[in-house]
Order: structure tokens, then sequence, then C-alpha cells
């Protein structure tokens, strides 16, 4: 088996007073998507930065790529892109200028560069956009030109966080096909999400994190049965992944659990 | 679809390229935004009409215009207000997250922060030929050499140079945009703690002491004497070796914020 493309052994950080990573451990197949999953400030954007070599870590150890991150960042930035949690464009340029400007920084020609600009134009339907500033851009054009410049080069791993959010949902499909046309073509990718559904389209396995942690981990099917068998409410239906994430960090699953508990 | 793939860095080519990649991007925000750039550029412009007119009358100049003490001054102060750009700038790019988008990507420090000073230094030179037709325009007469001119604008610049290491190193450790309008109201203290508009010599004796030893007086007061203008008061050490402190002031502030902006970039990773 080859070595995995993402690898951290109990990472630690904290900031000044909070612990956001603690004891954060996870192993990702090259060629495989893993979607990490957990609640606001549950630590998901810590671990990305830290994987991508923008913070570093109080303890732990990072691989990426068969790059030791701490060690030498540098080699890692050339094998992976990063899609971050908030839109990361020069509002004032436009999005063809964007591109070719990530392109230029990706070290690619300049006329490999501008081309590399229009393909993605192209592929992510903003061709008719393209020359006009991103301040006037959607926020779902703003993230589609994100993705794009995450893309210039193809990487070997590829990090999104919370790549969905604030998009409507067919916005949302638009980019679910778009991840999965690139890890179709053996891109590693590592996605932050609060979607459970989104994790269960695009990850062939989910991490759960909570409290800087990962809590749980399997394929989507795995952690539904860790929940137990179907159960029985008004109709008879598996546990959603939804449920199966408010099991595994504690808290209540079903309505009538709810209720219970507010009683 | 052709997918490039990652190439082999070539380390030398690739920083220059990188930060005339780098500059480029700030310069296109010109074009970009033209109407915050064109007030920029024409704020120092109100001043000499609000100061040369407006209080103009008020001032005493010893042995000359007011003009002509005036625009050797503003000159400074323009110097001085790119400070402020640049806070807002990069604190700006740490707002939108295009600091960590670069910060992911293979780029050198050197790249990063030389860009961001380059950028600034092209933003000072159409300032500064803005305001040198401005003050012709309204009757400011340099009266030495082409030469002498020369070196006064490159006394400007070298203090600009300066500026922009204490604006980068500010605007990374500030982070918020908010927090950068702090360093717009500093700005103006330090500006008017110089000998830019008034003589230090009216102002009471601490205040004198500072005024005196500003950086952006010794600027100032350099070109004065390289333009054939008047100065407030010839005496006093620090009048005297004007041009040595010009070129010492900013050498200090490069030497002591140019590595603080290195240390406070790698930091973010902290
Ligand atoms: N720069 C910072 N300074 C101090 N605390 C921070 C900082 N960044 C994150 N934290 C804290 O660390 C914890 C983890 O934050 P993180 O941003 O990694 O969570 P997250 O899972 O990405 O949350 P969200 O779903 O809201 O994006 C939170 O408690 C947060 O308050
Ligand atoms: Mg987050």
């Amino acid at each position: 088996m080859s070595e995995p493309a993402i690898e951290a052994i109990d990472v630690r950080k904290r900031y000044k007073d909070k612990t956001a990573l603690d004891g954060f451990c996870l192993r990702v197949r090259t060629g495989t998507v893993c979607a990490l999953l957990g609640p606001n400030g549950a630590g998901k954007t810590t671990a990305v930065r830290i994987l991508t070599t923008l913070l570093r870590p109080d303890a732990g150890q990072v691989h990426v790529a068969g790059c030791d991150v701490r060690a030498d960042p540098r080699a890692a930035r050339h094998r992976i892109g990063l899609v971050g949690q908030n839109a990361s464009v020069d509002e004032i340029l436009t999005g063809r200028q964007n591109l070719i400007m990530f392109g230029k920084l990706c070290h690619l020609p300049t006329p490999a560069a501008r081309r590399r600009a229009d393909e993605l134009l192209e592929q992510f339907d903003l061709t008719e956009a393209a020359d006009r500033s991103v301040a006037g851009y959607s926020g779902g054009m703003r993230r589609r030109l994100d993705l794009a410049a995450g893309l210039i080069l193809s990487p070997q791993v590829l990090f999104l966080d919370e790549p969905t959010t604030g998009l409507d949902p067919r916005a949302r499909m638009d980019v679910w096909s778009t991840i999965k046309s690139i890890v179709g073509t053996g891109t590693t990718a590592l996605l932050t999400t609060q979607y459970l559904e989104e994790a269960d389209q695009l990850a062939d396995q989910i991490a759960l994190i909570d409290a800087g942690r990962v809590v749980a981990e399997g394929t989507p099917g795995e952690l539904k049965a860790q929940v137990g068998p179907d159960r029985v409410e008004t109709v008879v239906r598996k546990p959603t992944l939804d449920e199966v994430f408010l099991h595994l960090t504690g808290q209540p699953t079903t309505t009538q659990q709810i209720q219970e508990q507010a009683e | 679809m052709t997918t490039p793939s990652t190439r082999q860095p070539r380390p030398h080519a690739d920083v220059l390229r990188d930060t005339a990649t780098l500059t480029g991007r700030i310069l296109r925000h010109w074009r970009g935004r033209p109407v915050s750039i064109l007030l920029g550029l024409l704020f120092p412009v109100l001043m000499v009409v609000m100061f040369g007119y407006i209080f103009g009358g008020a001032m005493a100049a010893p042995g000359g215009k007011y003009m002509d003490f005036l625009i050797p001054g503003m000159l400074a102060m323009t110097m001085l207000f790119g400070l402020e750009s640049m806070v807002v700038s990069v604190t700006n790019d740490t707002a939108k997250g295009i600091t960590e988008r670069i910060r992911s990507m293979p780029i050198t420090t050197t790249a990063v922060l030389a860009g961001r000073s380059a950028a600034d230094i092209l933003n000072s030179v159409v300032g500064l030929a803005i305001m040198i037709a401005t003050g012709l325009l309204v009757g400011w007469a340099p009266n030495r050499s082409l030469l002498q001119a020369l070196a006064s604008v490159g006394l400007l610049l070298w203090l600009r140079f300066a500026f922009t290491w204490v604006g980068i190193y500010l605007g990374l450790l500030l982070k918020t945009p908010e927090s950068a309008v702090a360093v717009q109201v500093l700005v103006w203290p330090v500006g008017f703690l110089s000998s830019a508009f008034v003589s230090p010599d009216t102002m009471p004796a601490w205040l004198d002491a500072i005024a005196t030893w500003n950086p952006l007086s010794a600027t100032a007061t350099a070109i004065r004497e390289l333009f054939g203008n008047p100065s407030w008061n010839a005496g006093g050490w620090a009048n005297q070796h004007s041009i040595m402190l010009a070129l010492a002031w900013p050498a200090v502030l490069t030497v002591i914020f140019l590595p603080l902006a290195v240390r406070q970039y790698r930091a973010l990773a902290a």
C-alpha cells in the first residue's frame, strides 16, 4: 500500500487560552476524499491551516504528499491546493486578472497562465464575467473563482474548507460535480463541511471532529451502522448522517429524545 | 483539459518574477479603483491649497514666501501619507484572505514584501510628480541645479522606502482594517510635529526638540537646502546636518523595520 497523502499524528494547537486541536490524528489514503465534519469551533479550519503550512502546530507530526510540513513547508506548498473558508481572491481585479496572476505565481510562463485562466473561466462558467471586477461578483461566482484559483496546477492534495457554505443548492451541486471531476483525476482531497449530505455525497471517508480531536472515523456506511439499526419513528428509515453526527457528539439524536431532554 | 503539473522551482528567477507579479497586482489596483487612488494622490494637493492660501497669509515666513517653505514640507508629508495607505492595503489583504492564499503558495517572503515595497515606491513617484507640478503651478520656485533637484527626489524616495517597511510591519501587526484607522489618525501628529508646516522654533521647547529631530523634518530641511528654498532656522546641529540626517534616518528606520516586517510575516504561521 502506498503512503498516505495526508498524515497527522497527535497534532496540538493552542491559541492563547483556547485549545483548538487536542491530539488531532488523521490519515487519508492517496486518491481518496476525506470529509472533516464538525460543529462550529470544532477545529476544522485550524486543522486545514496546519495541513496547508499556514499555521505551525505546537506539537505533533504532519505529512502531506510525502512532505514534512513543519520541516519543509515550501516543498509542501508545491504540491497542495487550498480553497479557504472565505473567498480569497483580489476583489479589485477582474476574475481573469486574478487567475492569470495566481497562474504566474504558480510559476507558469505568462502565455500558459493566460491559457489556463481561459480554461478555468470556461470550466467554472465565468467567461462572461471574466473581465468584470470581482467586487461585483455574487457569492457563488466568487466561490467558483476561488475554487478555480486553487486548481491552477492540478495539486496532489487539495484542501477545501467549507467549499459550499453560502451557496444556493444549484451552485452547491455544481461545486460538487467539479470536486468529483477533480478527484476523478487522482487528486486526494480533504474537505471540511457542516453539511452532512455533502460529506455523504463526496467522501470515501468521514472524520468527525469535535473539540479538537477526531471522535469517529469511517465510511459513511460504517458511521451510520454505529448509531444502530433502523429505528421506528413514524416511518421506518435509515438514520441520516445528521443523526449519526448528533449521536457521536453526544447530542440528542431524535425529536423524541430532544423532547425527553427538554422535560 | 490540460492541467499543467507542478514545475520544479528555479529559486532566483522565481523570486524576481514573483516580485514583479505581486508589484503588478498592486499597480492594477490603480486601474481597478481609479477614484480612491486619485483622491489619495490629490489629497496633498488639497493640503497645499489649504495651507498655502487659507493659512498661508497668517504664516510668518522669514526670508521668503510661505509657499517656498510649504512645498518642500508637503513633499515630505506626501511620503508620510504613503504609510497609511500601505497599512490599509496590507490589512485589507489579510482581511480578504489574499495573504493566506499567497502564503499557501510557494512564494518567498522576499518576493511578497519586495513586491509591496516596489509598488509603493512607484506609487510615490507618481504622487511626487503631481505634487511638484502643483508646487510649480502655485509659484514655488526651486532655484538650484537639476542635479540637486534630483538629489531631493532621491532623498524623498529614500524616506518613503523606509516608511514602506514601517507600513508593512504595522499592517501585518495590526491585521484588521479597523485598527488601520489608528495609523491614519496617528500619522497627523507625526506629520505636524515636524518642520513641514511651521518653524519648530515657535513650539514649546519639548515639542521643538521632537519636531527638530523628526525624520520628516530632516528630509524637509535637506530638500529645502537642495532646492535652494529658505529654511526656518539655519542654526542648530540637526538643521546644519540635515542632508546627513535625511540619509541616516531612513537607514535607521529600515534597519529596524525591515527585519521586523520579515519576522512579522513569518510569525503569521505562529
Ligand atoms: N486566531 C484565533 N485566535 C484565538 N482563537 C482562535 C483563533 N482561530 C480559532 N480559534 C478558536 O479555536 C477553535 C477552533 O476554531 P476553528 O476555526 O478551527 O473551528 P472550525 O471548526 O473551523 O469552526 P467553523 O465551523 O465555525 O468554521 C475555536 O474555539 C475558535 O474560537
Ligand atoms: Mg472553519
